[in-house]
């Protein structure tokens, strides 16, 4: 195939893979502190005397903490180097601007930097997924800006027609989250480290979890949908099922999606009218949210055999199978009746995690393991063997942290409500809460688990970085 | 609800619900029994589509899930302000369950209307009843074991700050207590604040300085002897502590007892009457007087 040449000096074009390269290798990296934060809290709900009575590692201020390093920064850079990569491939062009793409990269990093010093220090506004302060929320936006100028300008100079499926939902994705973050965080300054929100009472809550329900919706559904759209295909070598199936499902999620936000304020404050929408439109996103699973399975038929002896694609197909639960877990856990047991119980928790684990973190390291090797001018990782290893670690750990999750989640509803002949409720809550302490065990097991897939995930990635390169990968534009 | 919010939402609704039909008829048109084509679309050298028709299930699941909405949003408020056709909120629901549990309780207690709380509390059942209404409703600051907490009384014992007759105890409950002790600091200085203090430890017969108390003793005539009683021994009229039974709820440490002398004590029991109604007061009234007699230590 020959190159595309830079019409002045017959220079070949090639693709920007430095910082793909820069995010993949801190995918990883933040991926090991977030859940070592998470791990650390999970212990700490065992044993409250881990937070060695230093406020800054108290469970208030680390929770937010192992939230935002889980899903901006693990999950965060693994969309960035994700995304550059596949919008350069499939728009056949380089990046539109070198300068700008690397400021994202280290905009990105000082954004986390600052959430890793300023939460635990206890400056936090307080908002789900929101927590950080008014100076870093400005950062954020014009890094976000300066992403979406990369992103959709180099689409703008693409040399293919068609724009492939998965730049659509990356598209969804940068412009979502840009209109999330800037409404969600509007708010009056009163010092560097200090500011009020200008919302109030019950259109505070709405509004923190439009935010909250679409964050999830746009960071964590669409935008892997959009990685998985290129990554699963390539790494099968097989066509995307259908065409006409990725349209309806797109639009109708990104539509449908916007809507969902009032059922996380079920027999609240919140009116009935807005929690009955909230509750009506989760369970039509059930259809179009399974839309993305099945062509991402169906694309895999035909080429099972190659799940012998490839641990990445056990990565891709098993993301595939807790996306296609927690999407069906979600519009159930909607419905009010549902809601009425599993609202405020572990149950959400578990929801959460084999969401977070199941699908974002597999469809990640799934990712990461077939981009990584690439970027570094190798055929695979050092060992596929460890890959392998990785694979069933993870999968033991996700297994037992939810099944736990969901067994203490269900037991607590059924404790809190359940009533005596005599008219007064059965348990205390501090009943329920000694009944879930073996199932906090078991999380921390799942936990910890899941943390060292990572570890050895790490010393494979250290390994292929440093061996000797054997294959030069076609770094190059091809010519249209 | 203002009208055109109303009409905004109701609107908007309808046009997101109605995009989704359109969408699957404009896909799914056509689409059954044809054969999968691949689009002529290639990316990335090897990246290749099909454009199989949607699967059967899957839109049904779709169109169900649609008009399954068209269904809750007839029967239940969604529409901007149409009230549903059951009338349904969430504000009825909770009133119907929360009396339907009260009238439980009202109906399994009406026997005991009128007698006293003493033969209440020799009712097992209604002791099983009122050891929950505690563990839900007064552990929380007394303890699962009513034993109580520094600052939070000790219900097991016969030391009783306001009175335990069943009238005082019901008072207590059903309207609350604030128990106020003013701050000597400033009048007594810390030499008079410490001389008070020992004077008061030798009260209940816990070591301490003849010396100091002899000093103090005259500073207690003056100021404390008001509330506590010339000996001491308190005014359960005022909520104010008998000094002299080794019963400490704000501590009996030099220190704690300076402090409780130098800026005194605000304790506050909030009234519970409102909260949980008569029937619910009268249980939990009974229970504590049982936990201070003398069967009770046989175990329940």
């Amino acid at each position: 195939m020959q190159s595309a040449m830079d019409s002045a000096q017959g220079i070949p074009v090639v693709y920007n893979d430095k910082v793909v390269r820069q995010f993949a290798v801190m995918t990883v990296i933040w991926g090991i502190v977030g859940m070592s934060v998470g791990v650390l809290i999970a212990a700490q709900l065992l044993w409250p005397a881990l937070n060695f009575d230093i406020a800054w590692l108290s469970y208030g201020r680390l929770r937010p903490l192992h939230t935002n390093a889980v899903i901006f920064a693990f999950g965060g850079c693994a969309l960035f180097a994700s995304s550059y990569h596949i919008v350069q491939r499939t728009c056949h062009v380089r990046l539109i601007s070198d300068k700008l793409a690397a400021f994202t990269f280290w905009g990105w990093q000082l954004v986390i930097l600052a959430a890793a010093i300023t939460l635990p220090l206890g400056i936090t506004q307080s908002r789900e997924y929101a927590e950080l302060e008014w100076p870093i929320d400005l950062l954020i936006a014009v890094v976000w800006v300066a992403y979406g100028i990369v992103f959709f300008g180099t689409l703008a100079i693409r040399k293919v027609k068609h724009i492939y499926v998965a730049n659509w939902f990356f598209a969804a994705y940068v412009i979502t989250i840009a209109v999330l973050h800037i409404i969600n965080n509007l708010a009056i300054p009163v010092s560097a480290t200090k500011s009020y929100i200008i919302y109030s009472g019950v259109v505070d809550a709405m509004v923190q979890w439009w935010y909250g329900h679409n964050a999830v919706g746009f960071f964590l559904t669409a935008a892997f949908l959009g990685m998985m759209y290129y990554f699963v295909p390539k790494q099968a070598g097989r066509p995307i099922y259908s065409y006409r199936l990725s349209i309806v499902h797109f639009w109708a999620l990104i539509s449908t999606y916007m809507w969902a936000g009032p059922h996380h304020l079920h027999y609240t404050t919140l009116p009935d009218w807005a929690q009955s929408l909230g509750m009506v439109f989760s369970l039509i996103l059930l259809a179009p949210s399974w839309g993305g699973m099945i062509n991402g399975i169906m694309t895999l038929s035909g080429a099972w055999h190659k799940l012998r002896t490839d641990p990445i694609l056990k990565f891709m197909i098993v993301s595939l199978s807790f996306y296609g639960m927690s999407t069906f877990e979600g519009p159930m856990m909607s419905i009010k009746t549902v809601n009425a047991l599993s609202h405020y119980t572990d149950w959400t928790i578990g929801h959460v995690h084999s969401g977070a684990l199941g699908w974002v973190a597999f469809m990640s390291i799934g990712t990461m393991y077939a981009l990584i090797p690439k970027l570094h001018g190798q055929r695979q990782m050092w060992s596929t063997r460890l890959i392998d290893v990785h694979f069933w670690i993870a999968t033991i750990g996700v297994v037992l942290y939810v099944a736990a999750m969901w067994i203490a989640g269900v037991m607590q509803g059924l404790m809190w409500r359940a009533f005596n002949t005599d008219g007064t409720l059965t348990y205390t809550f501090v009943e329920a809460l000694k009944a879930t302490y073996p199932f906090y065990a078991v999380r921390l097991v799942g936990g910890l688990l899941f943390l060292i897939g990572m570890l050895i995930m790490l010393f494979n990635l250290i390994k292929t970085i440093a061996a000797p390169r054997e294959a030069a990968m076609p770094l190059a534009v091809p010519a249209v | 609800m203002n009208s055109g919010i109303s009409l905004f939402i109701s609107i908007a609704v309808a046009v997101n619900v109605l995009a989704c039909v359109w969408l699957i008829w404009w896909t799914a048109r056509g689409s059954a029994g044809k054969n999968p084509q691949e689009t002529t679309h290639v990316w990335d050298g090897d990246l290749t589509e099909y454009n199989n028709p949607l699967p059967r299930w899957w839109l049904w699941l779709f169109i169900i899930t649609i008009l399954f909405s068209f269904v809750y949003l007839a029967l239940y408020p969604g529409m901007g302000a149409f009230k549903g056709s059951k009338n349904w909120t969430q504000v009825s629901q909770w009133q119907a369950e929360d009396q339907a549990a009260g009238a439980a309780l009202e109906r399994r207690f009406a026997s005991f209307k009128g007698k006293s709380l003493a033969q209440m509390s020799k009712d097992a059942g209604a002791m099983s009843t009122a050891r929950n209404l505690f563990a839900l409703n007064c552990s929380t600051c007394h303890g699962s074991d009513a034993r109580g907490a520094k600052g939070f009384p000790n219900l097991t014992d016969k030391d009783w700050l306001w009175g335990g007759s069943e009238e005082a105890v019901y008072q207590t409950i059903s309207q609350g207590r604030n128990g106020v002790m003013p701050g000597w600091g400033e009048v007594l200085g810390k030499d008079g604040t410490d001389n008070v203090a020992a004077y008061v430890l030798r009260l209940s017969g816990k070591p301490a300085s003849a010396e100091a108390a002899r000093a103090g003793m005259a500073q207690f005539t003056a100021l404390c002897a008001a509330c506590h009683g010339a000996e001491g021994k308190g005014n359960q009229a005022l909520g104010a502590p008998n000094l002299t039974d080794n019963v400490w709820l704000h501590g009996s440490s030099m220190k704690d007892l300076h402090e409780t002398i130098a800026n005194g004590r605000t304790n506050h029991m909030p009234p519970q009457l409102e909260r949980l109604g008569e029937t619910k007061v009268r249980l939990l009234a009974a229970y504590v007087l049982s936990l201070s007699e003398p069967a009770h230590d046989a175990g329940p």
